[in-house]
């Protein structure tokens, strides 16, 4: 059973971290667009799909974010990824299943997934 | 759209775009019926825009010049003998009512409520709240972000991953609780990362 105690629990451990570190200049954001293109594109499960990945590894420097038009309705689902100090890259034609490559190879390793970007679609 | 869940989505995000305080989210299953009702206290349309909205194609955004959202669920609605309603004042609010005949072949299921309700949950900004409510053949659930946010306290937000995880979870169960005896059909919460593939 998900209970209020479970929320509970959430709430004293972010607490914890949230007092160990640094303030959020310095985080990742992942952007997803969910406009009405993006959200009948499959924008919903992708953007499920990253607080899932993200709250599994436990990575508390990344922000998961949502907007509304990114801009390019015929690549929907979309997200872009904000690295600090890093240009901004565009993940295109998103499904579940490539999140969690680009969690793990660009958010956490910070090696871009090259193959699923606007630039390897265009 | 797949799921009657995703129309929720989308015109919900028009009242966050709106500005509103507070997004109330219908979903009542009565006589046959499946009325979905989206109502806010955002900055409301003017008569004019009013009139046209439901019609294809009227947008006041700038990125592109169409708007799809409201005439989507419109043609989706009237598809299976159903209506769409807009009612709007100017400073005050928006409602938006579609009413579905859920027997009608052309009905989309109701979908993956569950994430809709967490998923607008983890964007919303710190000055609004949404509260849900799914009346069911069996009884009634509900939900509301203001409770969340009690028991959170200021410091931790909505938004961080694992919260909007608890939501879809809590939420997830209040609808299947809705549904004592039937199995977990599709659009529960286990479905949510696989239903990009099909
Ligand atoms: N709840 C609301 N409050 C105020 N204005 C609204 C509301 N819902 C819709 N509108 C107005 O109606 C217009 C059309 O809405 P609609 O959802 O059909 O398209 P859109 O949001 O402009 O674009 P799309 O939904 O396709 O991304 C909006 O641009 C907005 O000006
Ligand atoms: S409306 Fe399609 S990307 Fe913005
Ligand atoms: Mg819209």
């Amino acid at each position: 059973m998900k209970s209020l105690e479970e929320l509970r629990a959430i709430r004293e451990r972010m607490q914890r971290q949230i007092d160990l570190r640094e303030q959020s200049d310095e985080d990742i954001r992942v952007v997803v667009g969910m406009a009405t293109c993006g959200i009948a594109a499959g924008a919903r499960p992708v953007l499920s799909a990253f607080l899932e990945e993200v709250s599994k590894r436990g990575l508390q420097h990344v922000a998961v974010t949502q907007t509304g038009c990114i801009g390019v309705c015929r690549l929907e689902p979309i997200a872009e990824v904000y690295v600090p100090g890093e240009e901004k890259v565009t993940y295109v034609k998103l499904t579940p299943e490539k999140v969690p490559r680009i969690v793990a190879e660009h958010l956490v390793n910070h090696s871009p997934v090259v193959e699923y970007t606007i630039g390897a679609a265009e | 759209m797949k799921e009657l869940s995703l129309h929720l989505l989308d015109i919900a995000q028009n009242s966050l775009a709106a500005g509103a305080r507070h997004v109330a989210l219908g979903v009542e299953e009565a006589d046959g019926e499946i009325t979905l009702t989206v109502a806010d206290d955002g900055r409301g349309m003017s008569p004019e825009l009013l009139a046209r909205v439901t019609d294809p194609f009227t947008t006041t955004r700038t990125t592109r010049k169409v708007g799809m959202g409201l005439p989507l669920l419109r043609l989706a609605a009237e598809q299976t003998g159903g209506t769409l309603a807009v009612e709007s004042r100017e400073g005050v609010g928006t409602t938006v009512t579609a009413v579905f005949h859920a027997g009608h072949i052309d009905c989309p299921p109701l979908g993956d409520l569950a994430a809709t309700v967490a998923l607008l949950a983890q964007g919303l900004s710190g000055e609004t709240e949404l509260t849900y409510m799914h009346k069911g053949p069996q009884g009634a659930f509900t939900f509301d972000t203001a409770q969340v946010r009690a028991i959170l306290g200021p410091e931790v937000p909505l938004s961080l991953p694992e919260v909007a995880q608890w939501m879809e979870g809590y939420v997830a169960e209040g609808e299947a609780g809705l549904r004592p005896e039937a199995p977990p059909e599709r659009g529960t919460r286990l479905d949510t990362v696989r239903e990009g593939t099909t």
